[in-house]
């Protein structure tokens, strides 16, 4: 049924043309690069020196000495003060600052009387994952400012935990991530990405160009053209993983718990799955465009439902469902398990199951889909 | 003689129209048969059919004595397809296009098989040169090169030589000849005459609808039709008066004389005659040609189809 030769030639025959096609070789180095840059550095890193704007209506010692701390805590940087609250709303709105600290009247004279006022900080939590160790570091700050604020003839007050209320105004508080959680998420995620639209593209393009009219007249057999197609997206995966494992190892430390052969046995699922997923897409896409629409198509529930952006636990029960049935989450799960926690093949098996399950029935759709006609 | 080629009520449909109807065609072993017929009249659709590139709606028949709806891979194995648009790969140089098709073709001694080819075809120079980077005709010589390398016993050629030089056209040629003289089975489409000249046989195809086939002149026979050539005698609007004689179905400059040629000899002569008394030309029989048949049956093929329309 199959002959190896004539899947030795299709693989070949890729090889070839990866190699000459410069812009998609840019991007199998590049996506991985500029995720790592993007996810590892600029989104992840812990963001200091954030604007803050000051509404201060007490000019007390007090509201003084907390935002003297937060300024010193390197995450606050105050940009702004203001005398109304439309000042603040609008800053908030057009993002100029990230935080707004708001200290109402008498707020200093109320502290020392001991009844405990509210210190309002709002912030900007469009982008949760930035604010969050800001926010969590003025919690423990707070506390020691208004304390030596109050130092001397208040000093019976510091017996109190605090002598004010921290009311912190967020929509979004997610789970403490890191860039131990991220770096290896994004190892599926940059899979996801580019080995659906790779494969997509692979065979679309023999279609759009015309050339499938003469591969078609070739003595190929469908699963041997599909193979050939894969086999060297697999290859460029893996050289696409151990990119991103040097990065986790060297560049942010991530800890390396488990077995990095169970690591690549898995990979190899779940780079299949994907490559089958895009090769379904292909049979359905009737240009190179529509195969990249629906490469994003599938690779946005993915980013997003996965526990790769958001906490998975934090979903509503209908994204949990959906992202339960993606590859990505179960290859998440996998990594971080094998990484971070040294999980072995017992602890990883369900979730490679459903990935192969996933192979499965992509492979079989995509098997089924493909014509050896024109029509 | 074995047929190479036997199939019969070939149909195929594109969303309820029939693209080829009902095409019978038999074309023996080693023979080259001339596919000929106007712009979207079913060629390229037909030749796929026959090499398993689309599924047959209708009808049933053999290739290389394989059945075309079931055994399209034993086919594909031992025939060879040159699209009517290049389709080989661009981004790849013109060794490495061959060497794939030699790979999938599992040919012994491929690296021999495809210098032989280069060789054969004065690619040479340009074996290292991307296909995408060749010139047309460049392209055309690669593509049957590609076709030709398994030395397939079907040959299935989609107007090879379009856009091709003379004697390039000529050392075409003269290559099929040599690969029928070896029994190779060639058919191959085209819209020029001298190559329809060139067949052992010609099919005729209108509207998907096979309408005449055999020699050129069995052809150019069936059709009944006369010529003539008439010589201009300084009339200068002679094209235009000619065709609106009765009797003239066609007329065609040939320098400044013309070749008229009509369905009723009779009255051509009587036309003509009509002519010379009142401008002076002259005019003499002449045999048809090829081109006259075409033209014919092309009219009388849309006269039909807009009856069956109707
Ligand atoms: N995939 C397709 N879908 C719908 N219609 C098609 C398809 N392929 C061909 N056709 C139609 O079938 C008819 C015959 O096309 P075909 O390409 O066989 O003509 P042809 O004789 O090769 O013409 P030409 O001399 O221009 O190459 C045309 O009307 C064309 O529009
Ligand atoms: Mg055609």
């Amino acid at each position: 049924m199959l002959s190896l030769a004539r899947l030795a030639a299709m693989i070949f025959k890729e090889f070839v043309q990866i190699r000459r096609d410069r812009p998609t070789f840019g991007m199998i180095v590049g996506i991985p690069l500029l995720q790592l840059l993007l996810f590892g550095f600029a989104i992840n890193s812990d963001p200091k020196h954030l604007p803050t704007g000051v509404l201060d209506a007490d000019h007390g010692p007090v509201g003084r000495a907390v935002v003297a701390a937060m300024r010193a805590s390197g995450y606050f940087e105050v940009v702004a003060d203001f005398v109304s609250e439309a000042e603040v709303e609008d800053a908030l709105a057009t993002g100029k600052t990230q935080f707004v600290v708001t200290v109402p009247a008498d707020f200093s004279r109320r502290v020392l009387r001991g009844e405990r006022p509210q210190l309002l900080v709002e912030a900007d939590a469009t982008d949760p994952a930035a604010a969050a160790n800001a926010l969590s570091a003025l919690e423990k700050l707070a506390d020691g400012a208004a304390a030596r604020a109050l130092a001397g003839p208040s000093a019976s007050l510091r017996r109190a935990a605090a002598p004010f209320d921290l009311v912190v105004h967020r929509r979004y508080n997610p789970e403490g991530e890191t860039a131990f959680n991220i770096v290896p998420g994004l190892m599926g995620v940059v899979l996801t990405m580019t080995m659906v639209i790779m494969t997509c593209l692979a065979v679309t393009r023999e279609r759009e160009r015309g050339t499938m009219e003469s591969l078609l007249a070739l003595p190929l057999r469908p699963v041997e053209v599909m193979l050939g197609k894969i086999v060297p997206y697999i290859l460029i995966g893996y050289v696409q993983v151990l990119f991103i494992l040097v990065a986790a190892k060297f560049l942010f430390a991530v800890p390396m718990q488990g077995s990095l052969i169970l690591l690549s046995a898995a990979t190899i699922v779940f780079i299949t799955a994907n490559l089958a997923v895009g090769f379904t897409f292909s049979t359905i896409a009737a240009n190179q465009l529509q195969a990249v629409q629906m490469g994003f198509f599938f690779f946005l529930p993915s980013i997003m439902l996965s526990g790769f952006m958001f906490p998975f636990r934090g979903m509503p029960v209908w994204a949990q469902t959906v992202g339960e049935c993606l590859p990505l989450t179960h290859f998440l799960r996998i990594v971080r398990g094998i990484l971070l926690k040294g999980s072995g093949g017992a602890e990883i098996l369900a979730d490679l199951l459903a990935i192969a399950a996933f192979l499965a029935v992509a492979g079989a759709v995509a098997l089924r889909r493909y014509r050896v006609t024109l029509d | 003689m074995t047929a190479a080629i036997a199939v019969r009520g070939l149909t195929k449909r594109f969303s309820g129209r029939a693209v080829v109807d009902g095409v019978d065609l038999t074309v023996g072993e080693g023979r080259i048969m001339g596919f000929l017929g106007p712009n979207g009249s079913g060629k390229t659709t037909t030749i796929r059919m026959l090499c398993g590139l689309l599924t047959v709606d209708a009808g049933e028949g053999t290739c290389l004595g394989l059945d075309i709806r079931r055994e399209a891979a034993a086919i594909k194995r031992q025939a060879g397809y040159m699209t009517q648009r290049f389709s080989l790969y661009e981004d790849m140089t013109v060794a490495e296009n061959l060497d794939f098709v030699a790979r999938v073709h599992g040919i012994p001694g491929r690296r021999a098989r495809v210098d032989e080819a280069v060789a054969r075809l004065g690619l040479g120079d340009r074996r290292g040169q991307l296909a995408g980077s060749l010139s047309g005709g460049w392209k055309q010589r690669l593509a049957l090169a590609a076709a030709i390398l398994h030395r397939p016993r079907l040959l299935l050629l989609d107007e090879p030589t379009a856009g091709v030089d003379p004697k390039a056209r000529r050392e075409f040629w003269d290559r099929i000849h040599g690969f029928a003289a070896e029994g190779m089975t060639v058919l191959v489409s085209t819209h020029y005459m001298d190559e329809a000249e060139r067949c052992h046989a010609i099919a005729y195809i209108a509207y998907g609808r096979l309408l005449t086939h055999g020699t050129v002149a069995e052809v150019v026979a069936a059709t009944g039709l006369a010529a003539a050539v008439v010589t201009g005698g300084g009339e200068p609007r002679l094209i235009a008066r000619l065709k609106a004689l009765p009797g003239v179905e066609t007329a065609t400059a040939m320098g400044a004389d013309a070749h008229v040629a009509g369905g009723d000899a009779a009255a051509l002569a009587a036309a003509l005659d009509g002519l010379a008394r009142e401008t002076g030309a002259a005019w003499r029989p002449e045999a048809p040609n090829l081109e006259d048949a075409f033209i014919h049956l092309m009219a009388q093929s849309r006269d039909n189809f807009a009856a069956g329309e109707a």
